[in-house]
């Protein structure tokens, strides 16, 4: 081993074998915290070590522990990895159009088309979150971009929040729809699941869904979810409207929807 | 003496802007009532229970007079009568009426003087559990003593009212002074209150008479054993804003989030519908000695903070007027602002400052209610417990009287047990290290902090010059509060508010009136 390689490391760093860093190339290191339904002590302490290492940590290190009362017990701990991933071989599910800017996405209509493309938008269910569609949908847009009501290509609707399912499919059956986005804040204990899934029954069951574009999207959405459950592509935070309008023109072109 | 150099007459202008515009409502709201006013007066009394398909008694019995076209003249009317006539109890007259073997409107009406007189004597007999639960609230604070202002307020939100008693209880262990039970998504919505004990929710509880005394006798039984009475809060806002308030006046709630505009902006309810359930929902409030939390904190979500910032000042005063109105005293307001500037502001922290002092001085004797950052909160956690942190330093230096603790885990979900941990420990560091550094310090008469704050209340002085103007309900359908426009007649639960018929009867009301002063206050 060269000089260099012995103490530069990460300078030829193997990417078939990636592990945490701390301060140390390849030390593996983690910081962990949780809570135990147990009284606090030693044998918190201990519990926490052991179930560490059932997670394939080597070395744990209690750092601190609390009392919550009732029983429970906060826990930190250090510990170090041996567990390693081949990041050459990480695939992840990605929306892959090109993201194109406003000018570019309302030329690109108006040349593929020749039509104002239709996009009904709205936050479903019992969610009341209107920001992040709003952020996508609404004139002013969000972070310095103007949102899809802006783009003079696009016919854009937004229905606000708390809408049915079955509002949505009217609307979309109305308006004949060619893009629907569904927007979804609050995950607590999957209850976005069960309606984004009925959003998809729906549109089938009217013969609709290969003929629009359905997304989703939120702060926990990911495209792989979406995919999932049936959407053609799902965004996460951070999203701006020429993402999601370049995806939809792009997929619109792609599936022959014109 | 002013620390910002407020102008006296400016802020009295403010008053009397906000006082007209509330005087202007309330005429508005004293022509009308709702399904949810007159579900009340017989919760009130007493009737409880659901039908065979768990519809809620007090609902089956306000449809029942609906549909006979009488409820304009209030539900007390009738259902009383039914008493006089058939000497059961409200209770089993909602029975009765549910299993469909009695009609209210086909019965023979006794005189109105025997109807009164007997409404009025059942009415005393409830309001006087009411009062009862008040004495019982004061003989705790004065016995086991309370935490000092401001008061650490923490939520849980299980989704199941057992696992949220443990999670309360551990939270009062650590120091929290209010537990507030957050409500299942999509339950301001429903026109009907849920029944009994429930386990699953989103985002959640489910606000039901039963959760309510599940939650307040652990409470009472933690707050015994650590020596200090922890308060209770829930939930009024939505469609069902006076049953709520019944509810928890019945199972002693200490605090309660009450606000038709939280209501008109955020869940799309009718402003006719929520302001008048609002007027009925305060006015038991107050006699139940709950402290109230407007929502002005949640303009700022949707809208940003600095801009808005006279719109929530401007709504403070409105709702204080409201409030009093309403029979309630400033020493119950809980009027909400936040902390919820971008992070990335140079000097945000002295707008931030200057807008939390400007609410203090304002409103002396206001619990204010103090909300932390949220919408700019992200996944960083790390970040996150530094936002809270600089939050926690202006809820002690500006002596808040209700300091909701920031999550570090706010954009990622409701609170883990460790979560609330964290925050509570961060907040009472920063109470104790900084004490008194509020009366430490002055501020520059002409530097930053003193300039925003007069820029702020002139601002919001001549909005509400503007909304007396155009009319309060003119100025929401125009976006002044928080961007959201709405409209009369637009929004949910608008089917369920009457004009009053010239004999219409909330025996609840007159007595309430009475009680807290309001006949004097009427013209
Ligand atoms: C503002 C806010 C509110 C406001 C909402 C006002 C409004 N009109 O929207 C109010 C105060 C009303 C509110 C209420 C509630 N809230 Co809230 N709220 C938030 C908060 C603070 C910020 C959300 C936000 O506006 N973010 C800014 C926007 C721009 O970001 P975004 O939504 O992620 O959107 C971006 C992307 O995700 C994406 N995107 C979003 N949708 C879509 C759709 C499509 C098609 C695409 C392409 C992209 C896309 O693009 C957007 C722009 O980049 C979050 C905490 C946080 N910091 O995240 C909690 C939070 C979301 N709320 C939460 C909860 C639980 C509630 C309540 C249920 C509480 C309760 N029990 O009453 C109620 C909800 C009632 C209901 N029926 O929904 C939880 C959700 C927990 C969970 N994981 O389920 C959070 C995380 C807070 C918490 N920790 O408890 N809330």
């Amino acid at each position: 081993m060269s000089e260099a390689a012995r103490y530069e490391p990460w300078k030829n760093r193997d990417m078939t074998h990636v592990r945490p860093y701390g301060d140390t190339f390849d030390d593996g290191v983690v910081q962990l915290s949780f809570s135990l339904p147990v009284p606090p002590g030693e044998e918190a302490a201990e519990a926490a070590r052991q179930l560490v290492t059932q997670m394939g940590f080597v070395e744990p290190s209690v750092t601190h522990q609390h009392d919550l009362g009732e029983d429970f017990t906060f826990v930190v701990l250090y510990a170090k990895t041996k567990a390693a991933v081949d990041f050459t071989k990480i695939k992840v599910a990605k929306v892959d159009s090109p993201r194109m800017s406003f000018y570019e996405i309302n030329e690109f209509i108006e040349e593929n088309f020749g039509r104002k493309i239709t996009i009904i938008g709205a936050c479903t269910g019992t969610d009341a979150h209107t920001v992040g569609i709003d952020a996508i949908m609404n004139m002013k847009g969000y972070n310095g971009e103007y949102g899809l009501e802006r783009y003079p290509m696009i016919d854009a609707y937004n229905l606000g929040a708390q809408v049915e399912n079955e509002e949505m499919v009217a609307k979309a059956i109305e308006l004949n729809a060619d893009a629907i986005l569904v927007s979804q804040v609050v995950t607590q204990k999957d209850v976005h699941i069960p309606n984004l899934a009925q959003l998809v029954e729906l549109l089938e069951a009217e013969g609709l869904r290969e003929k629009l574009i359905l997304i989703c999207g939120g702060p926990r959405i990911g495209h792989e979810l979406a995919l999932e459950l049936g959407y053609d592509a799902g965004f996460g935070p951070g999203t701006l409207a020429p993402d999601v309008a370049s995806y939809v023109v792009q997929e619109m072109m792609k599936r022959g929807l014109k | 003496m002013s620390k910002l150099y407020l102008d006296p007459n400016l802020i009295a202008r403010a008053r009397t802007a906000a006082s007209d515009i509330a005087d202007s409502l309330q005429s508005f709201i004293l022509e009308r009532t709702t399904v949810a006013v007159e579900r009340t007066v017989l919760r009130l009394y007493g009737m409880d229970g659901v039908d065979a398909d768990y519809v809620p008694l007090p609902n089956v019995v306000v449809d029942h007079l609906k549909e006979g076209g009488v409820l304009e003249r209030g539900a007390a009317t009738f259902v009383l009568n039914a008493v006089l006539q058939t000497g059961r109890t409200i209770q089993e007259i909602g029975e009765a009426v549910a299993d469909g073997t009695l009609n209210l409107c086909e019965l023979p009406l006794a005189s109105l003087d025997e109807i009164r007189k007997k409404g009025i004597e059942l009415a005393t007999a409830s309001l006087e559990r009411i009062r009862a639960n008040r004495a019982k609230r004061d003989e705790y604070l004065t016995r086991l003593g309370e935490g000092p202002q401001p008061y650490i307020y923490v939520i849980v939100a299980t989704g199941n009212i057992y696992e949220d008693v443990v999670q309360a209880k551990a939270a009062a262990r650590q120091g929290a002074d209010i537990i507030a039970v957050i409500r299942s998504t999509g339950q301001s919505l429903i026109d009907y209150v849920p029944y009994g004990a429930t386990t699953e929710g989103f985002g959640g509880t489910y606000a039901t008479q039963e959760n309510f005394k599940i939650m307040r006798a652990a409470l009472d039984e933690v707050g015994e054993e650590i020596g200090r009475y922890i308060r209770l809060c829930n939930y009024c806002s939505g469609l069902c804003m006076p049953e709520i308030a019944a509810m928890g006046a019945i199972e002693r709630l200490d605090v309660m989030l009450n606000d038709a505009l939280y209501g008109i902006l955020f869940r799309d309810i009718n402003m006719q519908r929520t302001l008048v359930d609002q007027n009925f929902s305060r006015m038991i409030n107050s006699f139940a000695g709950v402290i109230i939390n407007t929502g002005e904190d949640n303009y700022l979500t949707t809208a940003d903070a600095v801009e808005q910032a006279p719109s929530v000042l401007a709504s403070q005063f409105i709702n204080e007027q409201l409030a009093l109105r309403s029979g309630l005293p400033e020493e119950q307001m809980g009027l909400g602002h936040a902390f919820e500037m971008s992070p990335d502001l140079e000097d945000g922290f002295l707008l931030e400052l200057s807008q939390a002092q400007m609410a203090r001085e304002i409103f002396p004797r206001a619990p204010l209610k103090y909300m932390p950052p949220t919408k700019h909160m992200t996944g960083n956690i790390f970040k996150g417990h530094v936002q809270d942190t600089l939050f926690n330093m202006v809820g002690v230096m500006t002596n808040q009287g209700i300091q909701l603790l920031g999550m570090m885990t706010e954009a990622i979900h409701t609170p883990l047990i460790h979560d609330r941990h964290i925050a509570i420990e961060a907040a009472k560091y920063v109470f104790k290290n900084m004490r008194n550094f509020g009366e430490e310090i002055e501020y520059k008469r002409d530097g930053k902090i003193v300039a925003r704050a007069q820029e702020v209340l002139n601002d919001a002085a001549a909005k509400l010059e503007e909304i007396r103007d155009i009319g309060m309900l003119e100025a929401i359908s125009r976006g002044m509060f928080a961007d959201v426009k709405r409209t009369m007649t637009g929004g949910k639960g608008l089917h369920g508010v009457f004009m009053r018929a010239e004999d219409y009867w909330n025996p609840f009301e007159t007595l309430l009136r009475a009680e807290l002063g309001l006949e004097a206050m009427a013209r």
